[in-house]
């Protein structure tokens, strides 16, 4: 137990260590000397990760908020908790990602001034905005509670209903229009991901998104803190989970028909087999798995299925935002390390973070807290994996 | 009542004047090493390309309807009356966004900088709203590029074309491309051999028209959806209250 502990402690300072120095680097040296960014690639690594699957990731928040106190499934109210808390962190942390990318981050409270209303840029960013204030509230009664602050609490809970709707609200907005950033590039983004349609998809994967992420993290959580599984709860996300991947899948399938490209996307090409990867991690596969009962059922085939279907996303968006460039720019974008390590940087902040606000905040259900706090004192190692996994996408 | 430029391919001897002209008009250094880049850049905004004898110009295409000003959260682009396609460095945040939109990929950055511009041809707006060519049309030896109303330069460049059809790809690049623009080509090969985007592929639609079908049902889309949202929150939490009330009314009667 110690050499593991030290180990992961090494792994966490390496990353940290790395990081700083890429920080260093982009701040000192400027946004070329820190990435593989060209005139002919404006868009890296850190838009296709960390701010597309960022937000992709971080959708549980409003997936579980919308199930839980929109639609009133009560047997779902365990996990809102961790939904929302992974949802800020993830918020806060894409805006951290956001300060690095942007050539003149010190600028970016223009865009409360100087505001372009046909830009979805200028959408996204005040929806972004707006939404990570509307988290803020939701994850304030955990602050409340440990404080024993009641009279606050009463006044979160009368403004609660506006806050789910506006979330709710929000999220549908900017989930959607980080899909429609790519409808004025007809030309230069690959007909396999250039779609009209693109806006549904975005928002439809985030949905899938959102319950896969649930699943994922109340499995980590469950098996970092040493908490017990509610199985009930997963069962009944792993449902939801096929329904939306089936959904999802038949959108895109239509979309490909309709403008006739099942010939080609069966063709192998560069852009095919990132295609083949994309969709058979995102539906093929996790379908196949959920349509077993026996899967369903099992709190491991739960877990890879979401964990799989989670990959298959991840892919979706890399391929939308640098794949699908390859062809028109005529060579390859691969991110330099520094890229990745700032990327990285990012995800432990929102690990170390996790694991504070689940040891100090009343997160997860009272009694099982305590069980969980002697537990993960105990392996700090595999919660500092779990957590890594679950902000994969910070 | 806007102005444009008409660069006809067939009478540029690939001099090299109009990069040395832009470069001191927008304060950029010049030298040999500089002519010889043969690609645009945050140093080099406008570039003359060399195929066998078949030269070639790239700058900004001024579009009529601009992608990089439609996209811009910070409307750090925009398009004068005049013609140009200006850029507002002071309220830029980096985003990039332009750079990616373009069809022609002309915006480049100033990769190097710690307080890094987006740099384009911008079309010399001062000379242009005192009345002035363009810098690149001053110099030009031969008239390759020429500087003036848009109609006007159109009428030319389909006047040539009718008199020298043996000369021309039968073209005018830039007069429908995604919807018009203000700079207008003339070639005897076909501009796509030296980068430009195929019509074809471009279209003739403003590309702002793309995203602008998406932007415009967002103001109706704001209370629809939020009455929707709203009215399930009522009816879900209605329904536990009924449910609730129903079930404490049977415990009475039983009671009872």
């Amino acid at each position: 137990m110690k050499i593991k502990f030290t180990f992961w402690k090494a792994v966490f300072l390496v990353i940290m260590a790395l990081g700083l120095y890429s920080t260093y680097v982009r701040y000192l040296h400027g946004l070329g000397a820190v990435s593989n960014m060209t005139d002919q690639f404006p868009w890296g690594f850190w838009i296709g990760f960390d701010c597309l699957c960022g937000v992709m990731l971080a959708a549980g928040g409003f997936c579980m908020v919308g199930a839980v106190y929109l639609f009133n499934v009560e047997s779902l109210h365990s996990v809102v908790r961790p939904a929302v808390l992974t949802a800020f962190l993830g918020y806060l942390l894409f805006i951290v990602g956001l300060l690095f990318d942007l050539g003149r981050p010190w600028f970016i409270w223009h865009q409360l001034i100087y505001m372009n209303p046909h830009s979805v840029m200028f959408e996204v960013g005040f929806c972004v905005m707006t939404y990570t204030t509307v988290l803020f509230f939701e994850f304030l009664p955990n602050v409340f509670e440990r404080l024993n602050w009641k009279t606050p609490i009463k006044w979160i809970h009368k403004i609660y209903p506006i806050l789910i709707v506006l979330g709710i609200l929000l999220s549908t907005l900017h989930q959607s229009s980080l899909g429609s950033l790519y409808l004025i590039m007809p030309s230069k983004l690959h007909p396999f991901w250039y779609s009209p349609a693109l806006p549904f998809f975005f928002f439809g994967s985030a949905v899938a998104v959102g319950l896969a992420m649930t699943i994922f993290e109340s499995t980590q959580s469950a098996k970092a803190l040493g908490r017990h599984l509610e199985l009930p709860v997963l069962v009944q996300l792993g449902g939801a989970l096929l329904v939306a991947l089936w959904v999802n899948a038949l959108l895109r399938f239509e979309d490909f028909f309709h403008r006739g490209l099942l010939r080609q996307i069966l063709q192998p090409s560069y852009e095919a087999y990132f295609l083949w990867l994309e969709l058979a991690l995102s539906f093929v596969i996790p379908i196949v798995l959920l349509s077993f009962k026996k899967v369903r059922l099992s709190p491991n085939g739960l877990y890879l299925a979401s964990v799989i279907s989670l990959f298959g996303f991840i892919t979706n968006r890399l391929n939308v935002s640098l794949i699908g460039f390859e062809t028109y720019v005529g060579h390859h974008y691969v991110p330099k390390w520094t890229e990745f390590s700032v990327t990285l940087m990012i995800v432990a902040l929102g690990f170390a973070l996790f694991r504070v606000a689940v040891e100090h905040l009343p997160i997860f259900p009272k009694n099982d807290l305590v069980a969980a706090h002697n537990v993960a004192a105990s392996r700090p190692g595999v919660s500092l994996t779990s957590a890594v996994l679950e902000h994969a996408g910070d | 009542m806007s102005k444009a430029l008409l660069y006809d391919s067939t009478l540029c001897i690939g001099c090299k004047q109009c990069e040395q002209a832009c470069a001191t008009q927008n304060v950029l250094p010049y030298n040999d090493s500089i002519a010889g880049e043969e690609f645009q850049s945050a140093h080099k905004l406008t570039a003359v390309l060399t195929r066998g004898d078949k030269f070639m110009r790239r700058l900004c295409m001024h579009c009529q309807r601009p992608a990089c000003a439609s996209v811009c959260p910070v409307g750090a682009f925009h398009k004068t009356k005049e013609g140009p396609v200006v850029y507002d460095v002071w309220k830029c945040i980096g985003c990039r966004y332009c750079m990616a939109a373009c069809p022609f990929s002309q915006p480049k950055y100033e990769w190097g900088s710690l307080n890094p511009r987006v740099r384009k041809c911008i079309m010399c707006p001062e000379r242009v709203t005192a009345g002035q060519q363009t810098a690149c049309a001053e110099i030009c030896p031969t008239g390759a590029t020429k500087f003036g109303e848009r109609d006007d330069l159109v009428r030319e460049a389909q006047d040539r074309l009718k008199q020298n059809p043996s000369n021309y790809k039968p073209r005018i690049y830039g007069l429908h491309e995604v919807g018009g623009t203000s700079v207008l080509i003339l070639a005897g090969v076909d501009v796509e051999e030296f980068g430009y985007p195929a019509s074809e592929k471009i279209g003739d639609v403003p590309l702002p028209e793309y995203t602008g079908k998406v932007m415009e049902r967002i103001p109706d889309f704001i209370p629809v959806w939020s009455l929707v949202l709203g009215g399930i929150y009522w009816i879900s939490h209605r329904r536990a209250e009924v449910a609730a009330a129903e079930a404490e009314e049977k415990k009475n009667g039983s009671a009872r």
